[in-house]
C-alpha cells in the first residue's frame, strides 16, 4: 500500500464530512416544521417538482454500490463491469412507459395502493409489505455492510461505530424530516455525488487530451486488449442474461424508487422526473466507463487490489492520485452522503410498508384516525432504523454483494408483475396478485439459496443445486406466471367491474 | 362519445408504451446476447481503444435516453392535451 493516505483519519473528509451532515441537519430541521401529516411525511405533501424528483431519484437509484463497486470492477475487470453500468439504466424506460404515471394517479403512499386498489385489501398488502421488507432488507444489508467497511477504509472509524453513526444520521433524516428531509438529501448527495464523478473523470481525460479513446487506448496497452472485450464475468451467457433481465426490469419494481412518485403533484410532474433521472443516471454511468478504466490506467491494478479484493476503493484511491489528499477526502465524503442517502430512502419505504400497509390498512382495515398514522409511522422507521444498524453488525465480514442483485430480482418477480397486471388486466384478481407477489419472491429467494453464490461460495459446497447464480431468467417468468394462472381460477366480479374505475384514475387523475 | 374517445386514447397510450418498451428490452437484450454468443467480434475495434462492445454498450445508453425522449414528446404534446380537452367535456 504504497504511500496512501486512505485509511487514516483525513482531514479534509472530516470537514466534508460535516459540512454535509450539518446541511442536511439543517435541512432536517426546516423540514421537521413541515411534516405534521402522513400525506408530508410520506409523500412530501406532493410539493416536489419533476425536475426536483429527477434529482432525488437519481440519488435513490445510484448506491455506493454504482460508485464504488462498478468503477472497481471496471478497473480490475474491464468491460464486464460496463454490463451493470448499462443493465442498470435501461431499467428507467421501464419505469417511464409502464409504471410511473399510473402509480402517481392511482395510489397514494406505496405501490400496495396500486395493486390492492381494486382487490381485497388485506391479502393483497400484506402480500406486499412481506415483499417490500424482503427487498428492503436485502438492499439494507448490502449498504450498511459497504458502509462499515467503506467508512473503516476511509476514515479509519471501527466498523461497529460506522454502522451505528449512519443508523442515527439516517434516522435523524426520516424520523423528523419525513419524505420531505429524504428528499433533499437525495438532491444534494446526487449533486454532489454527480459533481464529484464529473470532476474526476474530467481529471482522467485532461491526462488523455479530453479523448476518451486514448484512454482506453492506454488501458489496452497496458493490461491487453481483451480489458475492452467480453471476458470471464459472462462465461455463463444464460447466466449472464439472466442478471440483465433483472437489471432491467427490477428497477420498475423497487419500493423506494416506486414511492418517490407519490412526491410530485401530477402525472405529467412523473414523467418529467423520470426524464431527468434517466439523463442524470445515464450520465453517471457514462462517466463510470471513464472512471473505471482511469483507475486501471492511473492508479493500477495491483495497487487497487492491495488495498480491497474487490476493487471497491478504486475510485478513491484515483481521486487521490489525481487530486491529492484533499480530493481523496472529498470523494470519500461523496461517497459516505451516498450511502447515507439510499439507506434513508430504504428505510421510508419499508416504514411505509409496515406502517401504511400492514397497520393502517390490515390491522385496522383503513379506520385508524391521522394523529395514529403518523405515530406507527414514525414508531416503523424507528424499529427499521434499528433492524438496519443490527443488520449491519450481524453480516460484518460477509460478502454481502449478492444482496443487492436478489434485491433486483424479487422486485422484477414478485412487484413488477402486480403492478403491470392490476394496471393492464381486466381480469387480474386477488388470488392472481397474491400469488404473483409471493411465487414471484420466493422462487427467487428459494434460487439464490440453491445457487452457486449460496452454496458453493458461502456454504463450501461441492456444486450447487440451482445451475445460475441469478434467478431472474426463471423467478420472472414464474411471478408473470403465476399471476396470470391464480387470476383464471379464481374470479372476482366486483374487482372486474371496478377497471373502468381504474382506467379512467390511470388516465385522468384523481381529481 | 366521451367514453370512446377515452378509450381510443387509452389503447393509443398502451400501444406506445408497449411498443418503446419492447423496443428497449429488443436491444438490450440483444446486446446482451452479442457480449454472451460474440465474444470474439464484440472485442474487435473499430478505430483503436474503441471496441465494438464499448460502442454498442454507449449506444445502448443513448438509446434509452432517445426512446424516453419520443415518448415523453409524444406525452406532452399529444397525449395531455387530449386528456385536458376530454376532462373539459366532462365538466
Amino acid at each position: 500500500m504504497s504511500g496512501s493516505a486512505l485509511g487514516q483519519p483525513n482531514p479534509t473528509a472530516i470537514l466534508f464530512f460535516f459540512v454535509f451532515i450539518a446541511l442536511t441537519l439543517g435541512i432536517t430541521y426546516w423540514a421537521a416544521r413541515r411534516t405534521r401529516s402522513t400525506e408530508e411525511f410520506y409523500a412530501a405533501g406532493r410539493s416536489i417538482s419533476g425536475f426536483q424528483n429527477g434529482l432525488a431519484l437519481a440519488g435513490d437509484y445510484m448506491s455506493a454500490a454504482s460508485f464504488l463497486g462498478i468503477a472497481g470492477l471496471v478497473a480490475l475487470s474491464g468491460f464486464d463491469g460496463l454490463l451493470y453500468s448499462i443493465g442498470f439504466l435501461v431499467g428507467w424506460p421501464v419505469v417511464m412507459f409502464l409504471v410511473a404515471e399510473p402509480l402517481r394517479n392511482l395510489g397514494k403512499y406505496t405501490f400496495a395502493d396500486v395493486v390492492a386498489y381494486r382487490l381485497r385489501q388485506a391479502p393483497v398488502r400484506s402480500a406486499a409489505a412481506v415483499s417490500t421488507l424482503v427487498v428492503v432488507t436485502l438492499y439494507l444489508i448490502a449498504q450498511m455492510v459497504g458502509a462499515g467497511n467503506l467508512i473503516k477504509l476511509l476514515f479509519g472509524l471501527s466498523y461497529e461505530w460506522a454502522v451505528v453513526l449512519v443508523g442515527v444520521v439516517m434516522l435523524a433524516y426520516v424520523l423528523f424530516g419525513g419524505m420531505v428531509a429524504t428528499t433533499w438529501v437525495q438532491i444534494v448527495k446526487a449533486v454532489l455525488l454527480l459533481s464529484g464523478a464529473f470532476l474526476l473523470a474530467l481529471l482522467v481525460l485532461v491526462r488523455y487530451g479530453l479523448n476518451p479513446l486514448s484512454l482506453f487506448q492506454d488501458a489496452a496497452a497496458k493490461y491487453g486488449e481483451q480489458v475492452l472485450a467480453p471476458g470471464g464475468l459472462v462465461a455463463n451467457p444464460i447466466d449472464t442474461l439472466s442478471l440483465g433481465l433483472a437489471l432491467m426490469l427490477g428497477t420498475a419494481g423497487l419500493p423506494h424508487i416506486l414511492m418517490r412518485f407519490y412526491t410530485v403533484p401530477d402525472a405529467r410532474a412523473a414523467r418529467t422526473s423520470v426524464s431527468w433521472a434517466t439523463l442524470f443516471i445515464g450520465f453517471f454511468y457514462l462517466l463510470t466507463f471513464v472512471l473505471g478504466f482511469g483507475a486501471m490506467t492511473l492508479v493500477g491494478r495491483d495497487p487497487i487490489r492491495a488495498i480491497d479484493k474487490g476493487g471497491n476503493m478504486a475510485a478513491p484511491l484515483l481521486a487521490e492520485a489525481l487530486g491529492g489528499t484533499a480530493f481523496l477526502g472529498f470523494i470519500s465524503a461523496v461517497a459516505f452522503a451516498t450511502i447515507l442517502a439510499v439507506v434513508a430512502g430504504l428505510t421510508l419505504s419499508g416504514a411505509a410498508a409496515l406502517s401504511h400497509d400492514l397497520w393502517v390498512n390490515v390491522v385496522r382495515q383503513g379506520k385508524a384516525p391521522e394523529k395514529e398514522q403518523l405515530a406507527v409511522a414514525r414508531i416503523a422507521t424507528l424499529l427499521l432504523g434499528i433492524v438496519a444498524i443490527l443488520l449491519g453488525i450481524a453480516f460484518k465480514g460477509q460478502n454481502v454483494a449478492f444482496t443487492v442483485g436478489l434485491a433486483f430480482a424479487i422486485a422484477a418477480s414478485g412487484n413488477l408483475p402486480a403492478i403491470v397486471y392490476s394496471v393492464f388486466w381486466r381480469k387480474f384478481t386477488t388470488a392472481g396478485a397474491v400469488g404473483a407477489i409471493l411465487v414471484g419472491t420466493l422462487s427467487a429467494v428459494i434460487l439464490i439459496y440453491l445457487s452457486p453464490t449460496v452454496q458453493v461460495d458461502i456454504l463450501k459446497h461441492a456444486s450447487p443445486i440451482f445451475p445460475l447464480k441469478n434467478p431472474g431468467i426463471v423467478s420472472i417468468p414464474l411471478g408473470f406466471l403465476a399471476g396470470y394462472l391464480f387470476s383464471l381460477l379464481s374470479q372476482e366480479k366486483e374487482a372486474e367491474e371496478r377497471y373502468r374505475e381504474v382506467e379512467r384514475r390511470v388516465h385522468l387523475g384523481g381529481d | 362519445m366521451s367514453k370512446d374517445q377515452l378509450e381510443q386514447l387509452v389503447q393509443a397510450r398502451w400501444r406506445i408504451a408497449l411498443a418503446l418498451t419492447g423496443a428497449m428490452l429488443a436491444i438490450y437484450l440483444g446486446f446482451f446476447l452479442l457480449v454472451a454468443y460474440a465474444k470474439g467480434a464484440m472485442g474487435t475495434q473499430i478505430v483503436p481503444g474503441l471496441s465494438w462492445g464499448i460502442f454498442l454498450g454507449v449506444l445502448v445508453i443513448l438509446t434509452a435516453w432517445v426512446l424516453n425522449g419520443i415518448y415523453v414528446r409524444w406525452a406532452n404534446r399529444y397525449y395531455d392535451e387530449a386528456i385536458r380537452q376530454l376532462k373539459e367535456v366532462r365538466g
